[in-house]
């Protein structure tokens, strides 16, 4: 299977996003939720190693399938 | 032997066609028997099948979803709808097993995008993680109220009363900006709403009177705006009912749910006396017991869907028109997700669990519910270090027939310093 400290690269769709912050609770160093509408704030598209498992986690935890990985754009 | 061996045990495959709604299970919902914090019995029964065919109370044939997988894969996809005019009620509610009707203005669970969407945008912001935890000092206060409240009152006390129905009421209320001294105005009317038992009429009358109260504190709030949820909301464009609908909505949610999480979550962990020593020895666990509770307490349940076309899931085709049942206590307890699901483990990682749903309706307030529990739990019990229950296990009061699951009251007592 995938080596989970691999390099990656993040992408978060605030159309689908849904605020439910399941991102921002997991992965608080890739993901915060903006002031306004609680939606999805990608604070580092290519995570820090340190970081990628939690940032995994959350993608797989999001309700809305709001956050991919290995999405092209950022 | 069984007199026609084509009724049993062979419904998966079946096209709707073949087969009666008389041959089908219903949702079992007896919990009479055996553990209290257990699924129905009858339900556990069912899931070694992840998806199968169920009778609903008007003689619907649906389906019923047991397995992990399969939720999550229908409650994040936009091709089951959760309008209530197109569901089949698992079992009567409120006096209704026929016809639902549509959500009323402000019931955003009711809705599909984009109606959906257009509410849920305008409240998402003031429930992130950040604006939560922020809250932390305030919960940790109401908290050190109540149990001073209780200690000086005790022993013995309703722990529902005396802690797991205030500390959450106490939080909603201030979010919302609806004066807490009038919740005796409004907590009957909710409970009303939430149990299975109360007939249409009666129903129908609470939540009528929920609206009502509500109805009045828009008017003031729009007259006179606060620091509050309500009065933000005043600047939208959400209308005098539909900002009544949504205070509703989030109201009797933020009420009853943790509510029953706190009483339920309690009664658990006295009757683990091991976990209950491990999160004393370890208050830095509390995070990890909420997500535990969650996923083994499950009180919100079940959820439902219909399909708007037909859809094939887990090699199951799920025909247009056909309300599923997701009975998310059955989800959260199955073994291909979480190893030995019936015991209530604390140092297990229960994330993931769908305790507060999936997809683009999950619960809007779970980040206040985390906040909420992480403080309450250590607190109570770091408060009483010696709290036990006052009755035999046997004897606590269960809320069988609520759309919420928990106890009707928890007696407990302490030794006195
Ligand atoms: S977990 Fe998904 S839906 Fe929730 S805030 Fe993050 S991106 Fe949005």
């Amino acid at each position: 299977m995938s080596d989970p400290q691999a390099p990656l690269r993040l992408g978060a769709d605030r159309e689908r996003c849904a605020g439910a912050g399941m991102c921002a609770l997991t992965a608080p160093a890739v993901f915060d939720q903006d002031e306004e509408e609680g939606l999805v704030v990608l604070l580092h598209p290519a995570p820090a190693p340190e970081h990628r498992a939690a940032a995994r986690m959350a993608v797989g935890l999001c309700p809305a399938g709001a956050i991919a990985l290995g999405s092209p754009d950022s | 032997m069984s007199h026609d061996p084509t009724a049993v045990g062979t419904t998966t495959g079946a096209t709707t066609d073949d087969i009666t709604a008389d041959d089908l299970p219903t949702l079992p919902t007896d919990r009479h028997t055996g553990c209290p914090f257990d699924p129905p019995e009858g339900l556990t029964a069912l899931s070694d099948e992840p998806i199968r065919r169920m009778r609903y109370a008007d003689g619907h044939v649906g389906r019923l979803v047991t397995g992990h997988a399969t939720a999550r894969a229908i409650l994040a996809d936009p091709r089951f709808s959760s309008r209530y005019e197109l569901l089949h009620l698992p079992v009567p509610m409120g006096g209704v097993s026929g016809e639902i009707p549509p959500a009323p203005a402000g019931d955003i669970i009711g809705l599909d995008a984009p109606e959906h969407t257009r509410y849920r945008r305008l409240l998402t912001g003031k429930f992130t993680v950040r604006r939560m935890r922020q809250l932390t000092e305030r919960v940790e206060q109401f908290t050190e109220e109540c149990l001073d409240a209780m200690e000086q009152a005790g022993p013995t006390a309703d722990l529902v009363e005396a802690f797991a129905q205030p500390v959450p009421a106490l939080m909603i209320c201030e979010l919302l900006g609806v004066p807490y001294t009038d919740r005796k105005r409004f907590q009957g009317h909710v409970a009303t709403i939430f149990d299975q038992t109360a007939d249409a009429e009666a129903t129908g009358e609470a939540y009528t009177a929920l609206l009502q109260y509500l109805a009045e504190l828009v008017l003031a709030k729009r007259a006179e705006p606060t620091d509050d949820l309500l009065s933000d909301l005043t600047t939208s464009d959400l209308t005098d009912e539909e900002l009544a609908g949504v205070g509703g909505l989030l109201l009797a949610a933020g009420l009853d749910t943790t509510a029953n999480m706190l009483g339920l979550g309690t009664f658990a962990l006295l009757s683990n006396p091991d976990q209950l020593d491990a999160l004393r020895a370890d208050p830095g666990l509390a995070g990890q017991t909420v997500e535990e509770l969650l996923r083994y307490l499950s009180v919100a349940d079940p959820l439902l869907r219909s399909a708007l076309e037909d859809v094939e899931v887990e090699g199951a085709l799920i025909r247009a028109g056909e309300t599923v049942t997701v009975s998310v206590q059955a989800v959260n307890r199955d073994p291909r997700r979480f190893p030995d699901p019936n015991r209530l483990d604390i140092h297990r990682k229960a994330t993931g669990h769908l305790a507060f749903g999936h997809g683009a309706h999950q619960c809007l307030g779970q980040q206040l519910a985390r906040v909420e529990m992480a403080v309450a739990f250590p607190a109570l019990l770091s408060r009483f270090p010696t709290l036990r229950l006052a009755v035999p296990p046997q004897e606590v009061p269960l809320r069988n027939r609520s759309n919420i699951y928990g106890v009707i009251s928890l007696p407990v007592t302490w030794d006195k310093e």
